[in-house]
């Protein structure tokens, strides 16, 4: 490669604590934009946690602490002059278990739009078409077209896991994380959801927790192996699988953690 | 093979045994579920049928003649509406918002546990100490006086942890994943609660405060105590008979004077005062139990 993609992801020093739990220790990484860069690790390593800094969504916890700096695109989101709502409507985030809000299919996709737009700046053409492009995007728009007024708690698990991607795009974020986002599905659900991840990709910075190590094979173009809390290698999923650095992800990518 | 073929599916002792527990443990229960229904539906019955010579729509309409001796119960009727709809206009809303700011407002830290445990066990005080409590509060301190106004309030302070506490509970019943899911668009708790927790939880929140309907109207000590009066002359059907800062009759007060105050009272009278009263609370309660049905099948998660 001869030109580096801009980073989108930096994080220096970061550590947390959960009370008195460090559950990240000196995490320094560097996510770089456009690409999918999957997380792996035994369970309870601190994936969920690292991701969760990245829309400062661990704050929700009164007794997390968080220190270090963490830049999204260039800026430290813990400047003063940023507004957690924002930065979360430029991070969109998909979690484990589905969880599209018990509303319409449609009420759902402009969910976020009327949450950040005063309700006189939304035609209702223009939520129109957030939906069609929104749902197009994520290979809903045929299965659901019809559908629009459903209640989106009713769908199949694989249409309201993409249903909770298809929420996000109507913001225009620039990252997308994924929390084990195929967990709940069967074989054909995840292969739809990582369909949908290269679909993205390029526009969208992705980084997907994983604990399958296929899934992080087939679907990322990088890979980190976290441990117990500690970054231990990042490099390209091709690398890192092929020939692991670090004893430690060798020993895991032949299977002897859990 | 170590087990003959023959005899493979054939009961044994200990199976017998189990079925022989089975048997017993079912009619244990139903037994159980016998002795709660039956002197329920005994009550019931023997009211009915010692208030049926009085049971009428006039019953209702009428004032009571004679020294109570005779006539109707309109103004306790009128007089228990009032004290009702009066008290839980004050604790709902008041109830309710405190629920919603305690639930998803304020911090899971200890004041917020202790909040906790101090309305759970408010909502166990007896009567009487609200009754007291209302007296000394509205009827002296805030100088009310004996009135519908004092009583009213007295009802609301009893009913208002239950209805905080019955709220909380069905906020709480809101998955968790809901209110992720809109605080990772970066919805404020605002928006969030407008758009998925009010609508998710607001058939709990009302059968919860509909509940306190039939203990509104059925508590006596409070009302005895801050407001309601043995007798009050009002004209029959009339629907607005008493003014705020005056006293008034209420149902259960009424109930026990007729019974145990006057005598001579005609003897299905007190029996079909009662019916009404309990009438009251069903209707009440089947249309909360309405409202929750309906509400139910519209969310559906
Ligand atoms: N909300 C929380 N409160 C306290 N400890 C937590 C919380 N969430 C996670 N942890 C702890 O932090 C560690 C990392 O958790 P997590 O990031 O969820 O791991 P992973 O997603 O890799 O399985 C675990 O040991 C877990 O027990
Ligand atoms: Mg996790």
């Amino acid at each position: 490669m001869s030109d580096t993609p801009p980073l989108s992801i930096t994080t220096r020093k970061l550590n947390l604590w959960y009370a008195k739990f460090q559950a990240l220790i000196n995490v320094d990484v560097d996510i770089k934009h456009g690409i999918i860069t999957s997380l792996i690790g035994p369970s309870g390593c601190g994936k969920t946690t690292l991701l969760r800094c990245f829309n400062r969504v661990n704050e929700r916890y009164g007794y997390v602490t968080t220190t270090g700096e963490i830049k999204l695109l260039g800026k430290n989101i813990y400047d003063p002059d940023v507004s957690l709502i924002e930065l979360r409507k430029s991070v969109g985030m998909v979690f484990q278990r589905p969880n599209p809000l018990p509303i319409s299919v449609y009420e759902n996709v402009v969910f976020g739009m009327k949450i950040h737009h005063e309700r006189s700046q939304l035609t209702r053409a223009a939520l129109d078409e957030a939906v069609e492009k929104a749902l197009t995007e994520t290979g809903l728009w045929k299965d659901l077209k019809d559908r629009l007024d459903h209640r989106a708690t009713a769908l199949q698990l694989e249409q309201q896991q993409k249903l909770c991607i298809a929420r996000l795009l109507p913001l225009k974020p620039e990252i997308i994380l994924m929390d084990e986002p195929c967990s709940a599905l069967d074989v054909e659900g995840t292969r739809a959801i990582e369909e949908l991840m290269f679909a993205l990709k390029g526009r969208y910075t992705i980084v997907i927790v994983t604990h399958n190590m296929a899934q992080a094979r087939r679907a990322s173009d990088e890979c980190i192996f976290m441990l117990l809390g500690e970054l231990i290698e990042h490099s390209r999923t091709e690398d890192l699988f092929l020939k692991p650095r670090n004893p430690k992800t060798a020993e895991y990518i032949e299977g002897r953690y859990g | 093979m170590n087990r003959d073929p023959k005899t493979m599916f054939t009961e044994t002792p200990l199976v017998r045994s189990k079925f022989r527990q089975e048997a017993a443990a079912k009619w244990i229960f139903a037994g159980m579920a016998a002795a709660m229904i039956v002197p329920l539906l005994l009550i019931l019955g023997y009211l009915v049928e010692r208030a049926w010579p009085s049971l009428s729509l006039g019953f209702i309409l009428d004032v009571p003649i004679r020294g109570m001796k005779e006539g109707g119960i309109w103004p306790a009727f009128v007089g228990t509406i009032y004290l009702v709809f009066i008290s839980l206009a004050v604790s709902a809303p008041i109830g309710i918002l405190a629920a919603v700011y305690l639930n998803e407002y304020a911090k899971d830290n200890w004041l917020n546990r202790i909040i906790n445990l101090a309305v759970i066990n408010l909502a166990g005080v007896p009567s009487i100490v609200h009754a007291l409590f209302g007296l000394g509060a509205f009827v002296y301190a805030a100088k009310f006086g004996y009135s519908i106004i004092s009583a009213s309030l007295t009802l609301a302070i009893m009913t208002l942890p239950v209805i905080v506490a019955s709220t909380r509970e069905a906020l709480a019943s809101v998955p968790r994943s809901f209110r992720e899911a809109c605080w990772n668009v970066g919805a404020t708790r605002w928006q969030t609660i407008q758009a998925i927790v009010l609508p998710n939880s607001i058939s709990g929140i009302l059968t919860g405060v509909i509940l306190q309907v039939s203990r509104a109207a059925g508590e006596t000590a409070p009302i005895m105590f801050t407001g309601a009066v043995f007798f009050k002359a009002v004209q029959k059907g009339d629907l607005f008979p008493y003014q705020l800062h005056e006293q008034c009759m209420a149902l259960s007060m009424h109930l026990y004077t007729i019974s145990t105050q006057v005598p001579g009272v005609k003897e299905s009278i007190p029996f079909a005062t009662a019916v009404v009263l309990l009438g009251l609370v069903l209707v009440v309660n089947a249309a909360a139990i309405t409202l929750r049905v309906w509400l139910r099948n519209r969310k559906k998660w």
